[in-house]
């Protein structure tokens, strides 16, 4: 497995440069909307790979809820953050093309607000692990995850009676796009989901060589209070 | 009678004789609202017109700040003399023991809303245009909805520390549906101009949901080491 670790970083680095260029430079100009556009190579991949991360934290959760298995919670943690970190970059990327598209940078449509609530929950979410100590701040994150997904239903149908604005998802959505503007999306969505699990591993490492300082801390304090007698 | 109930139902008394003997969280609940009502009518001086529109919004949000203080003390009062853990070692069911304490501050928030009701309809010029038995639904609903969430991360909120600061982070972005919601309902039933029965419904799945939700994972979070 640690071998896979560079090749998986080499092949990001690659990819996001192929993906770069590609949106850029050999992506068709929008007849409408010009340029600006070309932020949706940007924005939709990044609510992809978000939700990828998210429904990632949701399942470790479960699964440690049943198993109590402490790397499910390394891995709750890792993904948590990166579905954060992914969710800012959505929230800040749609008001960049809104101003110009809209002409306005916000507006309280269904997609803007549920996503909107998707962060607090999880900023919540990582504010309870931050303030929570010991053996008992995995479990804690985890019901609250649990509640988060029970709530993200609710959250949708709640803000689905207001009139929404945000354009209908164009793929698998009826829209029309241009076969290469589309191509180029879902090469700058794999790039994204893979330089997600690139990161997403090397927090989850981190997470684990942690957890291993704190034993062995605890474990030598524990040794030095008995030897000096 | 099963032992389940009669459990509960021990531990709603204790609770509602304990409140009716200090009345610590009534009366500060109370002084709470009244404070956000007095400086809510400052800051927008509304016309009836108008008050009717934001009242809504208004009433949710000031019973909200004021149930957050009575959930707060729901469980750091067992924390003394380390009730809460004889009450872990012991084989009474936790269901039983969340449920009177959801129960005891859905009667506390009850209590404040009957007693502020007149307050925002003297202030405010209230006066429903639409169906206004449907206010009562939205309210035990709304407060249901408060309360069943807001005890459960009382309880997780209890394990970290500032314990105070946490309970509203966690709360308010899972409240959100249901707030709006509340809002909403309020704000069609006193303007008139649209149906609250979507919102009624919503409300009422947000109940089910996560009454289910804090029944089926308290145990767990109340024997969280």
């Amino acid at each position: 497995m640690k071998r896979a670790y560079p090749i998986l970083a080499v092949l990001t680095v690659a990819l996001l440069g192929y993906s770069l260029y590609e949106a850029l430079v050999v992506a068709p100009t929008d007849r409408l909307q010009g340029d600006v556009y070309r932020i949706i190579y940007y924005h939709v991949p990044s609510a992809w790979t978000m939700f990828t991360f998210f429904a990632i934290n949701f399942v470790a959760s479960v699964i440690y809820l049943i198993r109590r298995n402490l790397k499910a919670d390394a891995v709750a943690v890792a993904a948590a953050e990166l579905g954060v970190v992914f969710n800012t970059v959505v929230l800040v990327t749609g008001p960049l093309w809104a101003r110009p598209v809209w002409g306005i940078w916000w507006t309280w449509d269904i997609r803007l607000t549920s996503t909107l609530v998707l962060w607090l929950i999880y900023v919540s979410y990582l504010l309870l692990r931050r303030f929570s100590s010991g053996g008992q701040m995995p479990l804690l994150a985890a019901t609250l995850a649990v509640f988060g997904a029970l709530d993200m239903p609710l959250v949708y149908f709640s803000i689905w009676f207001f009139r929404t604005q945000h354009p209908q998802p164009v793929v698998g959505g009826g829209g029309s796009i241009d076969p290469r503007m589309l191509h180029i999306w879902l090469l700058n969505w794999f790039a994204f989901e893979c330089f997600g699990l690139l990161v997403f591993w090397s927090r989850y490492r981190l997470e684990i060589m942690r957890r291993e300082v704190e034993e062995t801390r605890e474990l030598e304090s524990l040794l030095e209070t008995r030897s000096p007698r | 009678m099963s032992s389940g109930t009669s459990i509960a139902r021990a531990t709603l008394l204790k609770d509602l004789r304990l409140e009716w003997r200090s009345k610590d969280a009534i009366n500060s609940m109370l002084f709470f609202a009244l404070l956000v009502v007095v400086i809510f009518s400052f800051s927008f001086d509304p016309t009836a017109e108008e008050s009717r529109r934001i009242a809504g919004g208004l009433v949710w949000v000031a019973f909200l700040f004021a149930a957050v203080v009575a959930l707060n003390q729901t469980w750091a009062r067992e924390l003394r003399n380390q009730v809460l853990d004889a009450y872990r070692v012991s084989p009474a069911p936790a269901n039983s023991l969340f449920l009177a304490k959801a129960l005891g501050n859905f009667i506390f928030v009850a209590v404040l809303e009957v007693l502020m009701t007149p307050l925002f309809i003297v202030f405010y010029n209230l006066r429903a245009e639409g169906p206004a038995y449907q206010l009562l639904v939205v309210a035990l609903l709304g407060t249901w909805a408060l309360v069943v969430n807001g005890t459960f991360f009382a309880a997780i909120s209890l394990r970290t520390r500032s314990r105070e600061i946490m309970l509203p982070l966690l709360l308010f972005p899972i409240s959100i549906p249901a707030l709006l919601a509340m809002v909403e309902a309020t704000s069609s039933i006193l303007t008139g101009e649209f149906s609250a029965r979507f919102w009624i419904v919503l409300l009422a799945a947000y109940d089910v949901v996560f009454t289910m939700a804090s029944l089926f994972l308290f145990e767990l979070v109340l024997n969280a080491e």
